[in-house]
C-alpha cells in the first residue's frame, strides 16, 4: 500500500528531522507511530502527502512514486490520502457541511466548489458520514460552535469523504480528554476496518497506541528504533525510544484496559 | 529569609531594563530630553498674533450659526451626492484591484518575485497621500470626479492590499494545511481556507476605507477633483460661513452614520 524507501528530510535550519526512514505498510494495516517530541513523527507523515517536501528518498503509494509528482498529479494523489489533524484544523468560520465537503475539493471543479454545488452523491455521502459519527443535526452549525470531540469527528468525515486508501493521522487526541480520546481512536479504528483502510497514526500516548493499533513503530531522532507488535513494547524498548523512565506502571495498565476495551470495540462494531 | 541549609535568597527584584547597556540607555533618555527642549526652544511662536487671532476665530464661529442649508446655488446636495458616489466607486474599484495584489503580497502564498513586485506596488501607492495623487489625476484626466475616483482608488490599493496581505500572513496555518491536504487546487484553497479566515476583518476594513474615502473626497475636491470639497472652499472664500457650517454638518452626519454602520456590521460578520 505505502512504501517509504530511505526517506530523509533536512530543514533549511539544518535540522535533520528524518535520517533515512524505510517502512512498508500493507493494505488495511493500522500502525501507530510513537516517539518523543521532535522525533520526526509529524515530518514523516507530512512527507507522505508532501505538505513537507522530503529531501531524499522515495515514497510509493501503491504503484505511484509520490516524491517526483508534478503539481497536478500530486493533487490527484492527495485525494487518495485522507489526513486527520492535531487540534482538528477545521476551517472555523465555515459550516460543518462545508468542512466535510472540502474533502471533495480534489474531485470537483472550481465553480462547483465556489457555489457549494456539490454532486448529489457527494452530499448524500457527507450526510451518511455525519450520521455515522453521530453529528447529523450539526451539519449547518459553524465549526467553531462544536466541542473538541465533535470537531475531530468532523475532521474524520472530511478525511473519509475523500474516499482515501490511506489515512495520515497526526496526534488526533492531543487536545482531547481521556474518554473522548478513546472514543476518537476507537472510531478511527472501526472506520479503517469497515473500509479496509491503512493508517499511520502519530500518537504521544503509548497506552492508546497499544490499544488501537496492529503494529507500532518507534521513532527516535529521525530513525526507526522499534517496529513490531503492540505487546512487544517492553520497558527496555520504551527506554530505547524515549529514554530512561519507570515504564512498569504504563505497561501493566495497558493489559487490564486492553482486555476491557476489546469487548467494548466488539460491541460497538456489532451495533454499527 | 534563609532556609534550613543556610542559603539566603534575594528579597529585592527589579524588572530587567528594555535596553541592557546602561550607557546606551541613559544616552537615549538624556538625548531625547535635550532634543525635545531644543525643539520647543526653536519654535518661533508669535504670541501677539495668536492672541489677536482669537477674536477673529470667535467672530468666524458665530457666523457659522445658524447653518444655512438654503443651498442658494443648489450645490450642497449635488456635491455631497458626487462625493458619496466617488467614495463608493473608488472603494469598490480599489478593493477589486487590491485583492490580487494583496494575495500576491502575502509571503506565505506567493513566490518571491511576485511578493516583491506586489509589495512594491503597495509601497508605491502608499508613498503619496491622496491629495498628491489627485493633483496628478487632475492633470491627466481633467477636472471632475473621475480624477478623484482614480486618486482614491490608488490610495485604497495601498491601504487595503497591505492589510489583506498582513492578515493572510497571520492566518491559522493548520487550517490552510488541512484544505491543501485534500487535493484542492490553488483557487479552491484560497476560497475554502484563506477567505473564511480573513473575511470578517476585510469587511470591517472595507467600511473603514469607505469612511476614509468619503472624507478624502472632500479634500481632493478642493483641488478640483470633484465632490463637495470645491463648494466647501468656495463658501469659505466668499465668507459664506453659514453655508460652510451646513456642509460640515452634513459631512459629520455622514461620517458618523458610516461609523455606526461599520461597527454594527463588524459585530454581525464575526
Amino acid at each position: 500500500m505505502l512504501r517509504l524507501e530511505n526517506v530523509r528530510k533536512r530543514y533549511k535550519t539544518g535540522d535533520e528531522a528524518l535520517k533515512g526512514v524505510t517502512l512498508e505498510i500493507p493494505d488495511g494495516q493500522v500502525i501507530a507511530l510513537i516517539g518523543p517530541s521532535g522525533a520526526g513523527k509529524s515530518t514523516l507523515i507530512r512527507c507522505v502527502n508532501r505538505l513537507v517536501e522530503p529531501t531524499d528518498g522515495k515514497i510509493y503509494l501503491a504503484d505511484t512514486e509520490l516524491t517526483t509528482l508534478p503539481p497536478g498529479a500530486l493533487r490527484k494523489a492527495r485525494r487518495r490520502m485522507g489526513m486527520i489533524f492535531q487540534e482538528y484544523a477545521l476551517v472555523e468560520r465555515l459550516t460543518v457541511m462545508e468542512n466535510v465537503m472540502s474533502g471533495r475539493l480534489g474531485y470537483v471543479g472550481f465553480w462547483q466548489s465556489w457555489f457549494r454545488k456539490f454532486p448529489k452523491e457527494d452530499v448524500r455521502e457527507a450526510y451518511r458520514l455525519l450520521d455515522r459519527v453521530g453529528l447529523m443535526p450539526m451539519a449547518d452549525k459553524r465549526a467553531d460552535e462544536l466541542s473538541g470531540g465533535q470537531r475531530q469527528r468532523v475532521g474524520i468525515c472530511r478525511a473519509l469523504i475523500q474516499n482515501p486508501d490511506l489515512l495520515l493521522v497526526d496526534e488526533p487526541t492531543a487536545s482531547l480528554d481521556p474518554k473522548t480520546s478513546r472514543q476518537i481512536m476507537r472510531l478511527i479504528n472501526e472506520l479503517c476496518a469497515e473500509r479496509g483502510l491503512a493508517a499511520i497514526i502519530n500518537i504521544h500516548d503509548v497506552l492508546l497506541a497499544q490499544m488501537y493499533s496492529q503494529r507500532v513503530v518507534g521513532l527516535k531522532l529521525g530513525e526507526i528504533v522499534y517496529d513490531g507488535p503492540p505487546d512487544g513494547l517492553t520497558p527496555d524498548v520504551l527506554t530505547e525510544i524515549y529514554g530512561e523512565e519507570d515504564w512498569e506502571a504504563t505497561i501493566e495498565k495497558v493489559d487490564e484496559e486492553e482486555n476491557g476495551d476489546t469487548n467494548g470495540t466488539q460491541n460497538a462494531e456489532a451495533v454499527s | 529569609m534563609s532556609d534550613a541549609a543556610g542559603t539566603s535568597y534575594p528579597t529585592r527584584w527589579k524588572k530587567p531594563p528594555f535596553i541592557k547597556n546602561s550607557l546606551l540607555r541613559w544616552s537615549i533618555i538624556v538625548g531625547s530630553a535635550v532634543y525635545l527642549a531644543a525643539a520647543i526652544g526653536t519654535m518661533d511662536v508669535n504670541w501677539t498674533r495668536a492672541w489677536e487671532g482669537l477674536p477673529r476665530g470667535v467672530d468666524m464661529m458665530t457666523k457659522f450659526f445658524p447653518p444655512n442649508f438654503a443651498d442658494t446655488r443648489g450645490v450642497i446636495f449635488d456635491g455631497i451626492l458626487e462625493s458619496i458616489w466617488m467614495a463608493i466607486i473608488a472603494t469598490i474599484g480599489g478593493i477589486i484591484l487590491s485583492i490580487p495584489i494583496g494575495l500576491g503580497a502575502a509571503r506565505n502564498l506567493s513566490p518571491r518575485w511576485v511578493y516583491l513586485l506586489c509589495r512594491f506596488i503597495v509601497a508605491a501607492s502608499r508613498t503619496f497621500p491622496e491629495i498628491i495623487l489627485a493633483i496628478f489625476a487632475v492633470k491627466f484626466f481633467g477636472f471632475g470626479p473621475f480624477a478623484g475616483f482614480i486618486a482614491l482608488s490608488i490610495g485604497t490599493i495601498g491601504f487595503f492590499a497591505k492589510l489583506l496581505a498582513e492578515d493572510i500572513e497571520n492566518m491559522n496555518k493548520s487550517q490552510a494545511e488541512a484544505v491543501r491536504a485534500t487535493g484542492s487546487s490553488w483557487f479552491q484553497w484560497i476560497n475554502y481556507a484563506v477567505q473564511p479566515q480573513v473575511m470578517p476583518r476585510m469587511i470591517g476594513l472595507a467600511m473603514y476605507r469607505l469612511d476614509i474615502n468619503f472624507r478624502e473626497s472632500a479634500v481632493v475636491g478642493i483641488i478640483g477633483a470633484g465632490g463637495i470639497g470645491a463648494h466647501l472652499l468656495t463658501s469659505v472664500q466668499r465668507y459664506e460661513y453659514d453655508t460652510t457650517s451646513a456642509i460640515l454638518l452634513v459631512i459629520i452626519v455622514i461620517v458618523m452614520t458610516l461609523e455606526y454602520t461599520s461597527s454594527y456590521l463588524r459585530k454581525w460578520v464575526q
